[in-house]
């Protein structure tokens, strides 16, 4: 039966993660903003009670790392690689969508904050998307970042030069990684190095690196226009050797079936990343509806936007595109959930999240003046952080480029 | 105990897809094999008696005194525990009759009718074996619906609009008067006029909100009623209305002692007047104006209350947010093969990033827009407040369907602004579909 309301069994969830929000997230989130580079020690407290809900059997996780469980322990199939698991009968809602809804609640608090949560990065979400039961296990209850783009391979992530050579038992790792997020404060890395440059794509594997590697080095961190709470690292890997057993996926060189193994973990951490953006979209419409209506302006649902001022008019069509944005993310995640391939929905959703939080944080900040602009509300910094959530994870228009191939049956070689 | 509850909920869906298929099945253009399992599977399994047959044709309106017994609502959907975006099985089978009804029966006379301003008496009687004017008139009434259903409404109607919305928007206009005095009406209204439509020959309807003023709003409509003893008095005017000369029952808004109500008003009336009111879009509609000078109608005609019209202007919007969905796939489905095979420098201009970009910016806003408008739908199923969602619905019709209908011109580039093509249709329809108030009803 068609029905687009959360369910009730995520309710408490929801309710915790706004509590978390509000309550913790708030009132720091300026503070570390301002001191880029400090870790926020306030979430190591924080990551109790996220733990506390990924173990509480509800199945209901509370961050990355829910995403994409529901294939079963022993599937390599990842949601929405189009691998169907067996035929349940009803329909579920599960860990990708409690992930969404609650990664919308934190992110209404703060996208750098949530960024920062200890166990909850998106090398965790590749680490449940592909691991072997034994890898999670042996990287159970670690904090796993993810480490692809490089100086000169951004979107085209088939263009990394970092390499792996077999040498025995294990793989020598050579090259240069940046813009990983949480590098610093995490445990293991996600490396994506190629086994082949003359391969191309089918040739990239991913690798699980322990941060304590003496073959990798942190270079720096970056100075960033917004989500500063976050860090965001680049690291040198030099003669860097991981067992082969840190391997994720599958080791063979597989030209037919390509890039399918790492380009799979997209499509889960893709609506994670557009319920980011959904969040940070709820928390700047709240604040600027909250501080208009001070001000004496009320969108009228009912009244056509043309009859009401300009300010009003607007947050009716903000509104509405961010009603868009947050229905198609959580149509991606049910469909994970759901064992329904999602890759071109996984990709509407990051496109229409991401263009919307900024075009809407963007749009609070013009509605509130000097108040929007300044540092005294959060709006101007969530206008700041909102801005990385339409890049990273595949840009705008990379996500456009993944769904116009797909609907137009291209190839990338057809339309590039 | 969710089990339980999706099997009630299907029996008794199955009185309201059988009622539809039994009609469904003898139309000609639905004698797709598929379609054809499908209905036979569900008769199958059904066991409950077939629609009630038409009673004695007429088209007068004998007015019924209630015989003191409430007014019949349809029922509304029981609530629902799951985020699931499946349609139920009766739903599906209504989706594909009327996909069918629209593919092959609307589309082939969507440019005649666009062009004639009408629908043709054919296409009528085909779309008329469907039983759509019922799709929102309770079973006891003689309607085909036992749960009322803005869910299925809205399927109707994109499904249909998919073909062609002007038609398709022509063909549902007599079901939102039916539904309105359904929902809203007491009994003796409902005794009154419900049973004309579910004759063989359903008269033609139309609610009309709209007002030709700018910056209209249907919450202060211009048109007046005064009541006087037993009487109420209407004066205003009624813009692009349905069918307006040939429609023989009215359901229009008018500013009643401070309030925007409904009235249900009789064709021919002393004092109302129409005049054609041709528009860009939705041709087939036969739009006209409806002069209302010094109209009396019985104060019995007062339809529902304030409440009651506020909500048939949000369910009209509802209504126009699916048509766009409809229009706005159609176009879709049209703008892919399209360009794939149109070439430019040598290449299909899919090829390139800016048209391509295009058909996901189309994709994705379209999306969205279905979405938003069927989570509004079923929140009303549920009986919760849908005002917001319905604004959504509404404004991404505005924006986005509008954008829709610009780029399917604009793909094709010459041949989408001749009339070699449905997208300059689209273009006038999906314009239409963001603006106009009224007419449809979920």
């Amino acid at each position: 039966m068609i029905d687009l309301e959360v369910p009730k069994k995520f309710i408490p969830l929801i309710k915790q993660a706004r509590t978390v929000a509000e309550e913790v997230m708030w009132p720091i989130a300026r503070k570390y903003d301002l001191a880029e580079h400090a870790y926020p020690t306030e979430l190591d407290l924080l990551s109790g009670v996220i733990d506390g809900l990924d173990d509480s059997g509800t199945g209901t996780g509370a961050g990355a790392t829910g995403a994409s469980q529901t294939t079963g322990e022993d599937s390599l199939a990842s949601v929405g690689s189009g691998r169907k698991t067996e035929e349940k009968s009803g329909v579920r809602n599960g860990t990708n969508m409690s992930s969404a809804l609650s990664i919308m609640e934190t992110c209404r608090g703060d996208v750098g904050l949530t960024l920062s949560l200890p166990r909850q990065g998106l090398g965790n979400a590749a680490i449940a998307a592909v691991a072997t039961p034994e890898q999670k296990k042996r990287y159970d209850g670690k904090w796993a970042s993810m480490a692809i783009t490089e100086p000169e391979a951004g979107s085209d992530a088939a263009a990394i030069r970092t390499t792996a050579t077999k040498d025995g038992d294990d793989y020598v790792i050579n090259g240069e990684k940046i813009y990983v997020t949480a590098g610093e404060r995490c445990d293991l890395v996600v490396v994506w190095a190629s086994l082949d440059l003359s391969l191309g794509r089918a040739a990239i594997k991913s690798f699980v690196v322990e941060r304590s590697n003496p073959g990798l080095t942190l270079e720096r961190l970056e100075h960033k226009l917004g989500i500063r709470a976050s860090d965001t690292a680049a690291f040198r890997l030099e003669n860097c050797r991981v067992p082969a057993t840190d391997l994720l996926g599958d080791p063979e060189i597989r030209t037919e079936t390509g890039f399918g193994g790492a380009m799979q973990t997209f499509d889960n951490t893709r609506p994670m990343v557009a319920a980011m953006a959904v969040g940070l979209t709820r928390a700047a419409l709240d604040l600027t509806t909250k501080l208009l209506k001070a001000e004496g302006v009320e969108a009228d649902p009912d009244r056509p936007a043309h009859v009401q001022s300009a300010a009003a008019a607007r947050l009716l069509q903000m509104e509405a595109d961010y009603e868009a944005a947050y229905l198609l993310t959580l149509r991606a995640a049910w469909m994970a959930d759901n064992a329904k391939p999602n890759s071109v929905e996984a990709s509407m959703a990051k496109a229409k999240a991401g263009r919307t939080c900024v075009n809407v944080s963007f749009g609070c900040v013009e509605l509130l003046g000097a108040t929007g602009y300044g540092e005294r509300e959060l709006i101007e910094k969530w206008a700041r952080d909102g801005k990385i959530l339409d890049i990273f994870e595949g840009t705008q228009q990379i996500q456009l480029l993944v769904i116009a191939r797909r609907l137009l049956e291209l190839s990338s070689s057809q339309l590039r | 105990m969710q089990d339980l509850n999706r099997t009630s909920i299907a029996d008794r869906g199955t009185a309201f897809g059988l009622r539809m298929l039994t009609k469904a099945g003898g139309l000609p253009v639905l004698q797709n094999s598929d379609t054809r399992k499908r209905v036979e599977k569900f008769l199958y399994r059904s066991t409950k008696e077939g629609f009630r047959s038409a009673t004695v044709a007429t088209k007068t309106f004998n007015k019924v005194t209630p015989n003191g017994k409430g007014p019949s609502r349809p029922a509304t959907a029981k609530p629902k525990v799951q985020f699931d975006l499946t349609p139920s099985d009766d739903q599906q089978m209504i989706q594909e009759a009327a996909r069918e009804l629209a593919s092959a029966v609307l589309r082939p006379a969507a440019e005649k009718a666009d062009h004639d301003r009408k629908v043709s008496d054919e296409v009528k009687a085909q779309a008329s074996e469907l039983g759509l004017a019922l799709i929102g008139v309770p079973d006891e009434l003689g309607g085909i619906a036992e749960e009322r259903s803005a869910v299925t409404a809205v399927l109707a109607i994109e499904a249909l609009a998919h073909g062609d919305m002007g038609q398709a928007v022509a063909l549902m206009a007599p079901a939102a008067v039916a539904t309105a005095i359904s929902n809203y009406g007491d009994a003796g209204q409902q005794a009154t006029y419900l049973p004309a439509f579910t004759e063989d020959e359903a008269p033609s309807a139309a609610l009309a909100i709209h007002e030709p003023q700018p910056l209209f709003d249907p919450l202060a409509p211009r048109t007046t009623g005064k009541i006087s003893g037993d009487t109420i008095t209407l004066d205003g005017a009624k813009a692009l209305v349905a069918d307006a000369d040939g429609a023989a029952l009215f359901v229009i808004s008018a500013l009643i002692d401070g309030e925007a109500r409904l009235v249900i008003v009789e064709a021919g009336a002393e004092g109302l007047l129409t005049e054609p009111d041709p528009a860009m879009g939705v041709r087939a509609i036969n739009a006209g104006r409806l002069i209302l000078t010094g109209v009396k109608v019985p104060k019995a005609n007062l339809l529902g209350t304030a409440e009651d019209h506020l909500d048939a202007v949000r369910r009209a919007r509802l209504g126009w947010a699916a048509a766009a969905v409809g229009a706005a796939q159609a176009a879709l489905d049209q703008l892919i093969p399209y360009v794939k095979e149109r070439q430019a420098f040598g290449e299909p201009i899919a090829y390139r990033q800016a048209v391509a970009f295009t058909i996901s910016d189309i994709a994705i806003e379209l999306e969205g827009l279905r979405l938003a408008t069927l989570r509004a739908a079923s929140r009303l199923d549920r009986g919760l407040d849908a005002s917001k969602q319905i604004s959504h619905a509404r404004q991404l019709a505005v924006t986005h369907g509008a954008q829709i209908g610009s780029h399917a011109v604009q793909l094709l580039g010459g041949h989408g602004y001749v009339k070699e093509y449905p997208n300059e249709r689209w273009y006038r329809d999906l314009r239409g579909a963001g603006v106009l108030e009224g007419t449809l009803l979920v």
